[in-house]
């Protein structure tokens, strides 16, 4: 036989991703899986602690402690606390930021994806658009912003486009950089077992790039995230952004915190579930899998 | 009329651009390789013997003379002429299965071929408790075995190898060795083998050619009539070693002096 045995072949040549099983005792077991949950929350939890002896019980604080934030809080989901104008709108404003949020991604996507790869696999494109790009990356998000309200008015659709352009340049350069650095020997391994020409565009160049652009994805989405309050400073009514902004002007600081915190937990929820969807994907790759 | 040759390389030379100034690789090189037949390119570093490979293989085309197969000019590369890296070449995001599946899946072949195709040479290296795994989950040693279950599944006629041990740890290697060539000797394949080891080409082959260094050509060859299965401990083995070595060497010291 030509392998002399499986078995034999297993012993002497234990795969590297399969680890032997090692059995321990109850207790170790949990102090291991509740170790890092201790260690997480530790940090927050001493933050949150200077912050309540820092403000609590001063009244001439102009940051408001966590216990009226916390309270600010359900009353925006809520209501049933304070009773203004902003009781029980959480839902409304979430909505409108999070259909920006996910509505500029995804447009970025749908832009940046086939011209990174056209720019990354074709060269004249590459050489007539690159520098474009490359000299209208750097320029903040915040800096298109009065451009952005002549172009597209006041209200969401300036808001649309800057959460677009912040989420845009993450996506096209990982996406380039992704189906320009593909290993060279794969070309020969496809063109030798008969893959050649466009086939290989499909079988080799993009799945070798799927980590790049999922990681371009992901710090997209983050970017999505960040650039929301200055997307919805361009006069729109809804929005966490929105709220923020107004929040500020009226001196309500415990909503201006209350609305960082909401976009911290779903910027964070939508981080989450991109890296399950990425764990599927690219279960293959030693680096995410 | 003579047998025509699977592979024939006449009078081949490769001359490279580097920084402007041209490189001689490889200059006027004969080589021609019988159906069937297992033949070992030796030779020091910067000999041309990996170059003289990737001619046959069709990556790159020679500036000088002709190769061929089955007396057709090579043009590019092809399933005809499997190809086995030292670095194995894997695609790292299909599993073991589909890594074989790839050659027959993209000349078009029916999914039921694909798949029974893939099973046999799966099983024909000993990989079948491993062909749901990725790539990256393997051994050295196994992901070479899928490198040539590839290659084999997809018809090639003629395997080329380019030092496809030259990564692997001492025990791993001879028991590849062993495997290959009972691999080739029943399915009757054809084998051009590049290495470094003299060991491992008296081992492998029924012929033996000797490479020499600057510009890179062919120096002598040596048809190797030793009895299979080899025993590296014997007397005629260790002869061949002896006047291999002391071939490769007259090179090095060329080279230095």
């Amino acid at each position: 036989m030509l392998a002399p045995s499986t078995e034999n072949t297993a012993a002497q040549e234990r795969p590297a991703a399969m680890p032997l099983p090692v059995r321990r005792s109850f207790g170790e077991g949990t102090w291991s899986r509740l170790r890092p949950v201790l260690l997480a929350m530790a940090f927050p939890l001493l933050l949150l602690a200077l912050w309540h002896f820092a403000t609590a019980g001063r009244p001439a604080s102009l940051i408001p402690p966590p216990h009226d934030v916390w309270l600010e809080l359900q009353d925006l989901a809520f209501g049933g606390i304070n009773d203004d104008a902003y009781s029980r709108t959480l839902h409304i404003h979430l909505l409108a930021s999070m259909s920006r949020v996910y509505g500029g991604f995804a447009l970025a996507l749908i832009v940046a994806l086939p011209l990174g790869m056209l720019i990354g696999r074709v060269p004249l494109i590459r050489q007539s658009v690159d520098p474009t790009i490359q000299i209208l990356r750097p320029i903040p998000v915040t800096a298109w912003l009065p451009l952005s309200m002549i172009i597209f008015g006041l209200g969401p659709r300036s808001a649309f486009f800057l959460v677009f352009l912040g989420a845009f340049f993450p996506v096209l350069v990982n996406t380039i950089f992704g189906v320009r650095s593909v290993e060279p020997r794969l070309f020969e391994a496809a063109s030798m077992l008969g893959c050649t020409g466009s086939a290989q565009f499909f079988r080799v160049v993009l799945p070798a790039a799927l980590p790049s652009i999922f990681t371009g994805m992901r710090l997209g989405l983050g970017f999505a995230w960040v650039v929301i309050v200055v997307g919805e400073m361009t006069g729109v009514q809804t929005g966490l952004g929105a709220i923020i902004m107004e929040a500020r002007q009226l001196s309500r600081t415990e909503i201006v915190i209350a609305g960082m915190i909401v976009i911290g937990a779903f910027g964070f929820l939508s981080d989450q579930l991109v890296m399950l969807i990425g764990r599927r994907w690219l279960a293959w790759s030693p680096t995410h899998g | 009329m003579a047998e025509i040759p699977i592979l024939e390389l006449r009078n081949v030379g490769k001359t490279y651009a580097q920084n402007g100034r041209p490189i001689e690789a490889l200059r006027g090189a004969n080589l021609s390789v019988k159906k069937g037949e297992f033949v070992c390119l030796i030779g020091a570093s910067g000999c041309g013997k990996s170059t003289l490979l990737r001619l046959a293989a069709g990556f790159e085309a020679p500036t000088a003379g002709e190769s061929s197969m089955w007396g057709m000019p090579i043009t590019g590369p092809g399933p005809s002429r499997g190809m086995v890296f030292q670095d194995y070449g894997l695609f790292p995001w299909l599993t073991v299965r589909d890594n074989v599946r790839f050659g027959p899946k993209s000349r078009g072949r029916g999914w039921r071929e694909i798949n029974e195709t893939a099973e046999r040479f799966i099983e024909l290296v000993g990989l079948q408790n491993f062909a749901d795994v990725y790539p990256h989950q393997l051994s050295g040693g196994m992901k070479q075995r899928v490198a040539i279950a590839r290659v084999l599944a997809n018809d090639a006629e003629i395997v080329l190898m380019d030092e496809p041990f030259g990564a692997l740890d001492a025990m791993t290697r001879e028991r590849l060795q062993d495997e290959l060539v009972e691999i080739w000797s029943r399915t009757g394949l054809t084998v051009l083998f590049v290495t470094h080891a003299i060991e491992e080409a008296i081992f492998l082959a029924d012929r033996v050619v000797v490479m020499s260094p600057g510009p890179g050509r062919i120096d002598s060859e040596y048809v190797i009539d030793l009895k299979r299965p080899r025993d590296i401990a014997s007397g005629e083995f260790n002869d061949w070693r002896r006047l291999l070595a002391s071939k490769l060497h007259s090179h090095h010291a060329r080279k230095a002096g």
